[in-house]
């Protein structure tokens, strides 16, 4: 089995700062491969270099073999990127359906359309909506984005991101400022997404990681310091020096 | 109900010539006060579509005015008036300017925004005043109105009417365009650009069309307004009147399309009725800006919806 999406040799300095150093990982399909490591090791600077937002010094990102290094964020979205945001980022005004039917309508790419309009297209809103119900927030598809709960909110992103039918997620701490239920149901939600895409996970939730992942790389300094299974990760004496602690 | 506020200002608008078909007499400088009301709001509604909808805030939008003022101008001296030749002239002048500036100013955000576009409105205030075969800075005077296929539709009896069948069919054009698809990405991006970056969206090319297409209305009052006036001058692209069309928009109500009528309403009226009273009137409209500010948020339609 090859890498769907495949990370190698990756560089990147902010003057002095070496913030990515040589960083290689490969993401199989249908895996949760989740990247974790102390503050300051480079994992949403990672995230941003696989997405496009931060520029590479050096290194190639492969999706699915095809070389996506200098392609603008929008055009790997449209190549089968998707990524939820550190900060909750949904569109308050809008409704949760419009949220996720805008999501449908970049997939389609098929923003200039001026003339028909776009709240009654059952083409939109048919698919938007067997995604709200996907993640559970079908009862709250008329709601305003803006007055959704935090955890709701974290529902809606990922359902946005689904909505894209991405071949690989890119989420960085999904389960941010969530409260222990809302963790829960989140951990459940993103488990149950393996079957539809990839997921690249950055989180500091060491538990939810241990539960979800299939493979997880470690990061210090912006180096590997280690890559495995969760067993392998839990028992490996680096990476319980630099970031876990003896007692995990 | 949506369409309640804005069809009550069509009608009301529609009531002047109505008034004078049936035979009432209507002072000539309520019509002339009226249309200039309709032009401006034609500009503003334009920039109400890139501003309000959008999140651009442009302070050059005077420029696309201007230009399609100097497009009238243009065919005037070539002894054109055919509206076939004068309005595709204005929109495609307008259009690649939008187009040129839109691409550089698009590259920066918020204040930078607005100070770039300030600065090309500059640039095309100063090349007008530069222009000898057209009066330079003292202006042009048309020697004919436009004509559209023949008919005097622009003529002093008929621009009323005609301007606010341009103004009636504009803004039901940006309605469905704000409803549409791209309307949704456009107002998507305003709300949250990297979001909308992120989800495939392509937020540089919607915002670029979105600024051209808001040109190419202003450029259409621009024709309008030369007409009105029979006269053109750079003083169509000074920063002031790009100033003006922003509180038009703001005082009537971000993103609502009719607010600007509204807006232009009072802001034309004031500087007709202040200024008859005092040369200071900015003195009088400035507190009352910031007063509208403080307390309609969303402009006067806005208020009132709420």
């Amino acid at each position: 089995m090859s890498a769907l999406l495949r990370v190698e040799n990756l560089h990147k300095r902010f003057g002095a700062l070496v913030v990515t150093d040589g960083v290689s990982l490969d993401v199989m399909p249908g895996r949760i491969h989740a990247v974790i490591g102390p503050n300051g090791a480079g994992k949403t600077t990672l995230i941003h270099q696989i997405f496009g937002t931060l520029a590479p010094d050096a290194g190639v990102i492969r999706l699915d073999g095809r070389d996506i290094t200098r392609l603008a964020p929008h055009r790997r979205a449209q190549a089968g990127l998707a990524r939820s945001f550190q900060i909750t980022s949904v569109l308050p005004e809008f409704s949760a359906l419009e949220n996720v039917a805008l999501a449908v309508q970049a997939r389609a790419g098929s923003s200039f359309r001026f003339f028909r309009a776009a709240r009654g297209q059952a083409g939109l809103n048919a698919p938007a909506m067997a995604v709200l119900e996907r993640v559970g927030l079908r009862a709250r598809a008329g709601m305003v984005a803006g007055s959704l709960s935090h955890g709701e909110k974290r529902q809606l992103e990922l359902a946005m991101a689904l909505a894209a039918k991405p071949r690989v997620m890119l989420l960085d701490e999904p389960l941010a400022g969530a409260g222990p239920e809302e963790t829960a149901r989140l951990v459940t939600l993103l488990g149950s997404l393996r079957d539809a895409c990839a997921i690249v996970l950055v989180e500091h939730d060491m538990d939810a990681v241990f539960q979800l992942a299939d493979e997880i790389t470690v990061l210090a300094q912006g180096r590997v310091i280690a890559h495995g299974t969760p067993g392998a990760i839990r028992e490996d004496a680096a990476v319980r020096t630099a970031y876990l602690g003896e007692d995990f | 109900m949506k369409f309640v506020v804005p069809v009550a200002i069509f009608v009301a608008l529609a009531l002047i010539p109505l008034l004078a078909a049936v035979g009432v007499h209507v002072p000539g400088i309520v019509t002339l006060i009226a249309s200039r009301v309709m032009i401006f709001a034609l500009a503003a509604m334009s920039l109400d579509l890139i501003m309000g909808i959008g999140g651009l805030p442009s302070f050059g939008h005077a420029a696309p005015v201007a230009i399609g003022a100097y497009a009238v101008a243009v065919c005037d001296a070539a002894g054109v008036q055919a509206a076939a030749a004068v309005i595709p002239a204005a929109l495609a002048a307008a259009g690649l300017f939008a187009l040129a500036t839109g691409a550089v100013a698009l590259r920066t955000r918020g204040v930078n925004f607005i100070m770039i576009t300030l600065a090309f409105a500059q640039m095309v205030y100063f090349a007008t005043g530069s222009l000898a075969d057209y009066g330079g800075d003292d202006g042009y005077t048309l020697s004919a109105r436009t004509t559209v296929f023949g008919l005097d539709l622009l003529d002093a009896k008929r621009i009323y009417l005609t301007t606010l069948v341009v103004l009636i069919a504009v803004y039901v054009l940006l309605r469905v365009i704000a409803a549409s698809r791209f309307g949704r990405a456009l107002a998507a991006i305003r709300q949250n650009r990297g979001r909308v970056q992120a989800l495939g969206i392509d937020a540089f090319a919607i915002e670029l069309a979105a600024l051209v297409i808001a040109a190419m209305i202003a450029a259409l009052a621009g024709v309008l307004m030369a007409n009105q006036a029979e006269f053109v001058s750079p003083a169509y692209a000074a920063w002031g009147r790009s100033g003006e069309l922003m509180v038009m928009v703001i005082l009537g109500g971000l993103g609502t399309l009719h607010g600007a009528v509204i807006g232009a309403a009072i802001v034309v009226l004031a500087e007709e009725g202040l200024g008859a009273v005092t040369q200071h009137w900015p003195l009088v409209l400035g507190p009352f800006l910031v007063l509208a500010v403080l307390f309609f948020r969303h402009g006067i339609v806005g208020g009132a919806r709420r």
